[in-house]
């Protein structure tokens, strides 16, 4: 017994895998948090869009010897703008708009580094997410990203709602859904990017919208809707950074792993009270006949 | 006092106008309804006053009865809002107040905001209703809630998008009811669309024919005749 524990507990020993694990934490509650918002906008491929489009600006910006984050930001940036003015001209599809405009922006990372040889940055943590590659910095630029998103829904909550519920409505009643939109872009944009040395921008999309689809299909409730998805997303991130250091796998497809596997035990639970409602029911109608 | 002009609006989706040349006044506390069959315009009519849609010519005024952009109580067709989402009847409500919804923390409801959604939702007999998904209620008592929601912040402009389509008799003649005893005690002005002649049309004040222009508009009993009908309509069927 003392020895399993002593196995479980001497990760902790090594400070990189602390500094993993908040890391994932962190990642894995604002994930969750913001994945309610895209997930209710119906807008779920964005952040599967926004990840691989900022694959091409960091690996632009390492080969202009500029910080991968200025670069990936700024592509980030224009790549959502961009999807959210294609799709709101109402002649192309978000999913269509976030289909070309992505995989345009990881393309142009992919022919960077399959033409130029003379990479010596290991692009692989950024594509599928690593605990090696996760740095002091990358852990503080999470906490800060957490703090500003955090204290941006629960300063807009209200704006946020209204427009995502009933955006017609919330224009009508002074709202301005159309800054709502850009600020959000611009925090999705800043979560990716905070979030991709840990998690990959491949599988970056499952860690946004899995919580969130858990947590709906376990309440009708907004507010506790935001809590679950958040605390699933940060159980799961947790869960999957710290067998991904004891299998030695890629901490993002372990991590997804998790919250797929939440989602299915989620789904089984449904079925399994859908189930039990149906007996219940069998029993008190037979009950009713047997005694009337 | 005029509390909306409307001045020679022309609009439309592609580069056909779906409106031509609107030319109305409406006053201060009055109750109009837009009749006319689907794709006549009326939707986009309540659109462009609410300053969702800029016209491509024309100009929506305001009378000196209101300030320059009078707060507007809008109701738009249900048919556009994801009924599934999670939120409950007196959160819906609560967001026509969005603007005056913080308490002593910014995500904490205040007291005048609790008690403004009760007392809205008591006066349309929805109150126990207040805790209940949106998703579960039925579509008159949907409609019900975004009437709630759009009378909540007391405007004096209320903009309502087909209010009674979907619900039973009863909760038709339920919404008109409430609908003149506030127009009654809050002089609040009402523009109402509706493709219901006979449950609607034929009990409100002032009826506004429209199918791409204004066919005819004036009191009901006057407006409502099979002639002006057949013109707005191409048939008759619809009596």
């Amino acid at each position: 017994m003392n020895e399993l524990n002593t196995t479980l507990l001497q990760p902790f020993q090594y400070e990189f895998f602390i500094r993993g694990i908040i890391v994932a934490i962190l990642v894995g509650g604002v994930n969750g948090l913001l994945g309610v918002y895209v997930v209710l906008r119906g807008m779920s491929y964005i952040g599967h869009g926004l990840s691989h489009a900022v694959f091409g600006g960091a690996v632009v910006s390492h080969m202009l010897n500029i910080n991968i984050y200025i670069g990936a930001l700024l592509w980030g940036l224009i790549s959502s703008i961009a999807i959210n003015r294609v799709s709101r001209s109402g002649k192309v599809r978000a999913d269509a708009a976030i289909g070309i405009i992505s995989t345009t922006g990881f393309a142009v990372g992919v022919f960077l580094i399959s033409s130029t040889r003379s990479f010596t940055r290991n692009f692989e943590a950024l594509l599928f997410g690593n605990i090696l590659g996760i740095t002091y910095l990358d852990m503080i630029v999470i906490a800060v990203v957490s703090i500003v998103v955090v204290a941006f829904f629960l300063l807009f909550n209200r704006i946020m709602l209204f427009t995502i519920f009933d955006r017609e409505t919330a224009k009508v009643y002074g709202v301005r859904t159309d800054a709502v939109d850009f600020v959000f872009s611009i925090l999705l944009a800043i979560v990716v990017i905070a979030t991709m040395n840990a998690i990959g921008v491949t599988l970056l999309a499952a860690v946004i919208v899995a919580p969130a689809i858990s947590a709906r299909l376990l309440t009708n409730n907004f507010t506790k809707m935001l809590i679950l998805s958040t605390v699933i997303g940060a159980i799961t991130a947790f869960a999957g950074m710290y067998v991904s250091f004891l299998f030695d796998s890629a901490s993002g497809a372990t991590i997804v792993l998790f919250s797929a596997s939440v989602f299915g035990i989620v789904i089984l639970y449904r079925v399994h009270k859908q189930l039990h409602r149906r007996v219940i029911h069998k029993h008190m109608h037979k009950w009713d006949h047997e005694h009337h | 006092m005029v509390a909306v002009s409307i001045k020679d609006i022309t609009y439309g989706y592609t580069h056909a106008p779906v409106l031509e040349r609107i030319n109305l006044d409406v006053s201060r506390g009055e109750v109009v309804g837009l009749l006319g069959p689907n794709g006549s315009g009326k939707s986009t009519l309540l659109k462009i006053i609410a300053g969702l849609i800029k016209p491509w010519s024309g100009s929506i005024e305001f009378g000196d009865g209101m300030s320059n952009r009078p707060v507007i109580g809008y109701m738009p067709q249900v048919d556009g809002i994801d009924l599934d989402f999670p939120i409950t009847v007196e959160e819906v409500v609560a967001l026509g107040l969005w603007n005056r919804s913080r308490g002593v923390m910014p995500w904490h409801t205040s007291r005048y905001v609790r008690e403004k959604v009760y007392n809205v939702l008591e006066d349309l007999g929805m109150s126990s209703k207040a805790k209940s998904q949106i998703g579960e209620l039925s579509g008159g008592e949907q409609k019900r809630v975004f009437l709630a929601r759009a009378i909540v912040h007391d405007p004096e402009l209320l903009l309502l998008d087909e209010p009674t389509t979907g619900a039973d008799p009863s909760t038709r003649d339920d919404i008109l009811r409430m609908l003149h005893e506030l127009n009654r005690k809050t002089k609040v002005t009402i523009i109402l669309s509706t493709h219901d002649i006979i449950g609607v049309a034929m009990n409100l004040p002032r009826v506004v024919c429209l199918n791409k222009r204004i066919m005819v508009d004036g009191y009901a009993k006057d407006v409502l005749t099979k002639d002006n009908l057949l013109r707005v309509y191409g048939l008759i069927d619809s009596m």
